[in-house]
């Protein structure tokens, strides 16, 4: 689906501003910006003013707006990269597409800049296959299908709720890991899109990430907060989690959740060996999260969006709460965040 | 468009990885005059050949392979009344390949599969990427994004959960094919033009729970920790359905390995396929499978096997009781497919005593 098949009226492009100057990272995604509505939310916690180059169609909140719009003790739910999720909270569109600002369009295998924001889009618009595993990927793309025993029944596929992009140069990579490894960096172009599977757990990553936010709006939700979080990803796991439930709450309701393409070139920004010295309990929360998720039944009555999240904040705070206060924080987190959604969007 | 690779010029592998430990089953019914574009990466390797269809054929082999054929003849000796468990007239019958071998790894390939090429033009040593595959853990329990976090330059990504990085052993490695894809019947008709021309650069498991439909063209696996549970299956003549058979030890050997813990991955190799088959003989052969199938894949997305099933055979044996209890209501092919199950388990033990359930 090239752009121009794309009803860009439909997308949003929300875009976290952890960096004051979005100059070079706008100017080097306007080709693919161009004619979508931008939301641009600052970090209530970055002082200077931002500066945003000009012919952009884009609303820019600040921590002003999020005080009037959710009140100012519910504005700390936005902070850091979690302020991206206000942008989710109050957009009417359909799709959202988020990169984040440190990232830049990357090169496909034949050397032409790749439009992240077309193939996200075109990923939520073709169904997703979680029920069954086609080995060429993609059934739907150009050149595909699915493969001798693939069964029929199974190849109209179910909607997509989320695609998640991959990164080049700097990979996504926890703190320990890529210090480890100063130099490595990820060269490898994988040219392919594929659900995961249903049941499957995955850590979805918010740097490159689209979701249909009428369908899973609420599930993508700003909920842990590590207690050193920080302003470079290998200091957080908001996006982790949310991922978690994300996923899980897709599963139940028979959503599909891709990734592969698109990539983004993700820029040289912070040091692994500093956020190392930082005491990494993502780690232990991550450890705690996978069997809790593992065995987790949502009921069959939650059938609303809403509802699976309340159900799963209930089953954090039950089974998770006395294990670690970031899990309590989380549980209560996310039932502020259905409150906040249901009193934002039903205004509209 | 995409073209094999040439292979002119390549020396053969001077350090063939495992070359004492692996067996490579080729089933054929007509030459094996693809083999001299394996020479460089299969010359150093055992050949177990098994030929199909009518015995007094003379099969010429490429001099230079050292290999051991069994035509039905032999099959039929070998086994005595067992071998009505092996296929005839269909390329299931390279499983019997599978059980006379003395190797812990097999590597199968169809005669109509070349070598491909990868992106930078240079020729794709399929076994070779199968053995790393195979030599290298899985990750079945937590998808990883970047696929395989054991290959040069990647790795797991930011939340992968410590405790799940040492991975699970890799049971199976399925291997893909450009040009000609593998497509069952219906689609053939509709799209017979189309090519696999997309490289996917990757290799991933195929995680815990998922069925897949694997495909026995370009497949490796080892042999001591899942050979039991490779039966292909009634396929062929005097058989109700064909081109289910490599369907079907998929189905099994997932849920085994989910079982058991082991991993089974997908991606990379490419070789390149080369032949279509004729879509209206297909659609014959398949034709009942695409109706069966949709009541034999809940089959096996439901299937639980008891705690007490902890080698291959005992899982075999207790997947074989419950297809005789749950499909023969589909059509009495199922009942002699489970009795043929049991066959194939009791050959196996007979022929590898060592490994006895």
């Amino acid at each position: 689906m090239s752009s121009a098949e794309i009803n860009k009226n439909e997308v949003d492009i929300v875009i976290g501003a952890l960096n004051a100057d979005l100059t070079s990272f706008l100017t080097s995604w306007r080709p693919f910006f161009t004619g979508f509505h931008l939301i641009v939310v600052k970090d209530p916690e970055l002082k200077e003013e931002l500066s945003i180059p000009e012919g952009f169609d884009l609303d820019v909140y600040s921590k002003t707006d999020m005080d009037k719009i959710v009140g100012a003790s519910n504005s700390t739910m936005f902070s850091g990269y979690s302020c991206r999720y206000f942008g989710y909270l109050i957009s009417k569109k359909k799709y959202i597409v988020s990169i984040d600002d440190d990232c830049v369009p990357a090169k496909d295998l034949k050397g032409f800049l790749v439009d992240a924001v077309s193939q996200h889009v075109t990923n939520l618009e073709n169904p997703a296959t979680p029920l069954f595993f086609n080995t060429l990927y993609d059934p739907y793309c150009e050149g595909a299908d699915f493969v001798r025993g693939y069964p029929f029944s199974l190849r109209s596929g179910v909607p997509c709720a989320a695609s998640c992009g991959l990164w080049l140069n700097l990979a996504d990579l926890d703190a320990p890991t890529q210090a480890l490894k100063t130099e490595q960096r990820n060269t490898s172009y994988v040219d392919a899109v594929m659900t995961v599977p249903a049941k499957a757990m995955l850590p979805i990553s918010g740097i490159n990430i689209a979701f249909n936010r009428e369908l899973v709006g609420p599930a993508m939700v700003p909920a842990l907060r590590l207690a050193g979080e920080g302003k470079v990803r290998w200091e957080t796991l908001e996006d982790v989690w949310g991922g978690m439930c994300l996923k899980h709450i897709s599963d139940h309701l028979g959503y599909g959740v891709k990734t592969g393409l698109p990539y983004v070139w993700r820029n040289e920004r912070g040091d692994a060996v500093e956020s190392l010295r930082k005491k990494w309990e993502g780690m232990k929360l991550m450890e705690k999260s996978v069997p809790f998720f593992e065995s987790l039944k949502l009921p069959e009555t939650a059938l609303k969006v809403e509802d699976c999240v309340l159900e799963l904040a209930k089953a954090v705070k039950e089974q998770l709460g006395s294990d670690d206060p970031a899990f309590t924080q989380a549980a209560d987190a996310m039932v502020k965040w259905i409150q906040l959604w249901n009193s934002v969007n039903s205004s509209s | 468009m995409v073209e094999p690779a040439s292979t002119v010029g390549i020396p053969v592998n001077a350090t063939p990885l495992l070359k004492d430990e692996l067996d490579i089953v080729i089933p054929t019914i007509r030459n094996l005059d693809f083999l001299e574009m394996w020479r460089p990466f299969l010359q150093p390797y055992h050949l177990i050949i098994v030929q199909d269809g009518d015995p007094s054929k003379k099969i010429d082999v490429p001099e230079g392979f050292d290999y051991e054929l069994y035509n039905r003849n032999d099959i039929n000796r070998i086994l005595g009344p067992k071998a009505s468990c092996i296929s005839f007239k269909d390329s299931a019958c390279r499983c019997f390949g599978y059980m006379v071998s003395k190797k812990k790894y097999i590597f199968t390939i169809d005669d109509d599969c070349f070598v491909a090429k990868d992106p930078s033009g240079k020729a794709v040593n399929a076994l070779e990427q199968h053995i790393k595959n195979l030599l290298c853990p899985s990750t079945p329990f937590f998808f990883n994004t970047l696929y395989d976090p054991y290959r040069e330059g990647a790795d797991f990504v930011r939340g992968y959960p410590f405790s799940l990085r040492e991975g699970a052993s890799t049971a199976v490695s399925h291997g893909l094919w450009l040009n000609i894809p593998d497509y069952d019947a219906p689609t053939q008709l509709v799209k017979p033009k189309e090519r696999n021309t997309r490289y996917v650069d990757a290799v991933m498991t195929i995680p815990k729970g998922t069925l897949f439909p694997m495909c026995g063209m370009n497949l490796a696996f080892d042999r001591e920790l899942i050979g039991p549970a490779m039966y292909f299956g009634l396929m062929g003549d005097g058989q109700p359905i064909g081109r289910y058979d490599d369907m079907w030890a998929g189905w099994c050997i997932k849920v085994i390995c989910d079982h058991l813990g082991l991993g089974v991955k997908t991606g990379l190799p490419y070789i390149y396929h080369s032949k279509a088959s004729n879509p209206f003989v297909n659609l014959k052969k398949e034709y009942k499978g695409i109706f069966w199938q949709e009541d034999i894949i809940p089959f096996f997305q439901n299937v639980k096997l008891s705690k007490e099933a902890v080698t291959v055979q005992q899982c075999y044996i207790e997947l074989s009781k419950m297809v005789k209890e749950k499909l023969s209501a589909i059509d009495p092919y199922f009942d002699k497919l489970a009795d043929a199950m049991v066959t194939w388990i009791e050959a196996w033990d007979e022929l590898n005593p060592s490994t006895k359930a």
